[in-house]
């Protein structure tokens, strides 16, 4: 009995053993790729900073301006007036789409009520 | 194990038979016994002491080799730390209360020398004069070769810089990471952004500091690590400061004026919209503090909070305000207006040597803006109450804002408050203050009464200031201010549909030798809008206007600030989501006096 508890506890001991080594390289390259993501956040980060700051400076108040001037007339634009402010319900909704009628439609009917009723819809669709 | 008896039998016998004592033989057995017992025992405790010494040795063996590891080796960081919150950026940026940027952070490279890798220090030299103008090729010449080992070249580069300089190829050229501050609007806002500059340069980083303004106020806020991803977010918006500053830059230029403020404040909760300051620098590019001439000259002096004037009739209402809320007067009692009036050896008289006639209404004193009015009006007062008064206004001390310039700005006040100062201060002469302080007390009286103290950052709660006025005669003056601009000295003033009610100010620059300087003044026009219910106090100060379309130039605040506020107040309006009011039916009884048709 003693001999296999000895054998079973050694065998033990290796797998422990293995584990804890597969364990500690996983481990190790987990930490190298997280370091690699924060790497890559950090990148990504001062980009959307760098971003943000370019952001910014076109469209800074002057350049906004000079481009507003500029494409005034080709715009359509109007300077803007304290009497320009409306109410919501001043505005009209958008007209309906109009109706596109494009090809001819046929319509047949029959003077008899009854075969109105029976006829399958489908077939009276053009 | 063999026991050795203790009384062997033969030596027993053997000596009884000669007679002696067999105890002897028993006692020299159990000596010997001793003596092999404590023989083992001996043994048995060194080895004891050398297994542990040996353990110990071991131990020692370890840490020290664990030290000598950790000694030898670079410190890194821990990998596993750091979570999502990594410091993005080592200064906060600012944002306006819209979140639009007004300064934040780039990364780019400084460029540093070590002559000692250099290949060819010639033509390294040559080449970075080509790149960067400002260098003298010869002096980096002679400072890449006298032996030193390490030079700064350059703070920052543009990335195409940085380009040309790697395509010079010369090994002893290195660039360090930098982060530099960036103020994308330009001069926008600038002296309320202030700037910022390199502290102490290191080869991979440097430290940000501010220099001036609201970066050197915050400092410790900007630079705080655990605050740098928040940023601070101002009460200034960007679009009100860009119409605010483009109209006086034009109001500037038209009226031939040499400087100009501008301060938009918000009366319930003290948050400045937008505060200007002309002529104005570019922050990213701050020039050097100036060595000679007047300080308030320079582009860097911001008028609106550190220039100290004296702003003349702004401060007659305060008079008139202080009298009605002591049941001196009301806005109908009639005060003695014989100009000009001698008060000892002093004589004082109206603008332009007028005489509005023996006696005028108190609301006539505002809106004609009688010296004498209120001079009168100020004696009644007395000194004592009337600078208690001004100075829980704030318009006695200096102004109190988040810029670092503001503590600086003190307010010029006589140190004996005589009677002769008392009647000129109610009418704005003899004390200076900043226009920022004028701005606060102004948006005492439009809110109601109670103090506000001016901010610079956003805030959505109203202030609950002490109250200074009564509610029922701060009403009263915004009525009577109403009147200024419907039939007084500002109707340039009448914005149609932004019921303006404001007070002009013209006050002539004092002498440097003492006296004043009639053709050099300082116009000022402090409005309140809308004045059915108040909500922003907009200040426009002209440093030495002149208007010049009429046959005789015009000096008075009424041909100058006032026509540059009713543009400004035109523009922001819609801007600040202000309808424009069409009818002013609704007016209560005290403001139906003035009740004014908005629309003519």
């Amino acid at each position: 009995m003693r001999p296999v508890l000895y054998i079973l506890s050694f065998l033990a001991v290796l797998a422990s053993a293995f584990w804890a080594y597969r364990e500690n390289y996983a481990t190790q390259a987990q930490l190298k790729h997280v370091a690699g993501l924060h790497d890559e956040i950090a990148t990504l980060r001062e980009n959307i900073a760098l971003q943000r700051a370019e952001w910014a400076y076109l469209n800074r108040p002057d350049r906004l301006r000079d481009l507003a001037t500029i494409n005034f007339d080709r715009l359509g634009l109007l300077p803007m007036e304290p009497m320009q402010f409306g109410y919501t319900n001043q505005i009209a909704y958008p007209a309906p789409p109009e109706l596109r009628i494009t090809g001819t439609i046929e319509t047949m009917g029959s003077l008899n009520p009854a075969d109105v009723v029976n006829a399958d819809p489908e077939e009276q669709t053009p | 194990m063999i026991r050795t008896p203790l009384r062997p039998l033969a030596r027993i016998l053997d000596a009884r038979a000669k007679g002696q004592n067999p105890d002897v033989i028993e006692r020299e057995n159990i000596a010997i016994r001793h003596e092999e017992m404590r023989d083992r025992a001996r043994a048995r405790a060194a080895l004891r002491l050398r297994v542990l010494g040996l353990s110990f040795f071991m131990a020692f063996i370890v840490i020290g080799a664990r030290m000598g590891t950790l000694a030898a080796t670079e410190p890194t960081e821990p990998r596993s730390s750091g979570g999502a919150t990594e410091i993005t950026a080592q200064r906060s940026d600012i944002l306006d209360r819209q979140g639009r940027i007004l300064a934040t952070n780039m990364l780019t490279y400084s460029l540093y020398a070590q002559p000692n890798d250099m290949v060819d220090p010639v033509h390294a030299a040559t080449e970075l004069a080509a790149i960067f103008p400002e260098l003298d090729p010869a002096a980096l010449e002679r400072r890449f070769t006298d032996g030193r080992s390490f030079l700064w070249v350059r703070k920052v580069l543009s990335p195409e810089q940085m380009q040309r300089v790697h395509e010079i190829g010369d090994p002893g050229l290195y660039f360090g990471p930098r982060e530099m501050r960036l103020y994308p609007n330009g001069t926008l806002a600038a002296h309320v952004l202030g700037g910022a500059a390199f502290g102490v340069e290191g080869v991979d980083s440097a430290e940000v500091i501010g220099t001036a303004g609201l970066e050197k106020e915050l400092d410790a806020r900007l630079r705080d690590p655990a605050q740098s991803s928040t940023p601070v977010t101002l009460s200034i918006d960007l679009t009100l400061q860009a119409n605010v500053e483009e109209v006086l830059a034009a109001g500037m230029r038209m009226m031939n004026a040499k400087g100009a403020a501008a301060i938009l404040m918000d009366v319930h909760t003290g948050e400045i919209l937008s505060l200007a300051s002309l002529p104005s620098f570019d922050p990213n590019d701050r020039p050097a503090n100036p060595t000679e001439g007047e300080p308030s000259d320079s582009p860097l002096f911001n008028r609106a909070v550190q220039g100290v004037y004296e702003l003349g009739s702004t401060f007659k209402i305060f008079a008139v305000a202080q009298a009605m809320d002591l049941g001196l007067v009301n806005t109908e009692t009639l005060v003695d207006t014989n100009a000009p009036m001698r008060w000892g050896k002093y004589k004082i008289s109206e603008w332009d040597n007028h005489n509005y006639g023996p006696t005028m209404s108190v609301t006539d004193i505002i809106a004609k803006s009688s010296n004498v009015g209120s001079a009168h009006i100020g004696l009644m007062i007395g000194g004592e109450r009337q600078r208690a008064f001004l100075g829980t206004l704030g318009l006695l001390s200096a102004p109190q804002i988040e810029l670092v310039e503001a503590a600086n700005a003190k307010a010029l006040v006589p140190n004996n408050w005589s009677d002769i100062v008392t009647i000129t201060a109610s009418y704005g002469h003899g004390i200076s203050s900043s226009p920022l302080n004028l701005a606060a007390a102004y948006a005492t009286i439009a809110n109601g009464g109670t103090k506000v103290t001016p901010t610079l950052l956003h805030s959505k709660t109203r202030q609950k200031g002490v109250r200074v006025l009564s509610e029922r005669v701060a009403l009263a003056c915004v009525a009577m201010l109403r009147r200024v601009v419907t039939e007084g000295t500002a109707t340039l003033a009448n914005v149609p549909g932004y019921a303006v009610a404001g007070k002009t100010g013209t006050a002539e620059k004092p002498r440097k030798g003492g006296g004043y300087d009639g053709d050099k003044v300082i116009n000022t026009f402090a409005s309140i809008f809308p004045a059915n219910d108040p909500k922003y106090v907009l200040i426009v100060t002209l440093d030495e206007p002149v208007e010049t379309s009429g046959p005789k130039p015009r000096r008075t605040a009424g041909w100058t600030a006032v026509p540059v506020a009713a543009e400004i107040i035109r523009r922001i309006g819609p801007l600040m989501g202000l309808r424009p009011q069409i009818e002013s039916a609704n007016l209560n009884g005290l403001t139906a006096v003035s009740a004014p048709d908005v629309n003519d």
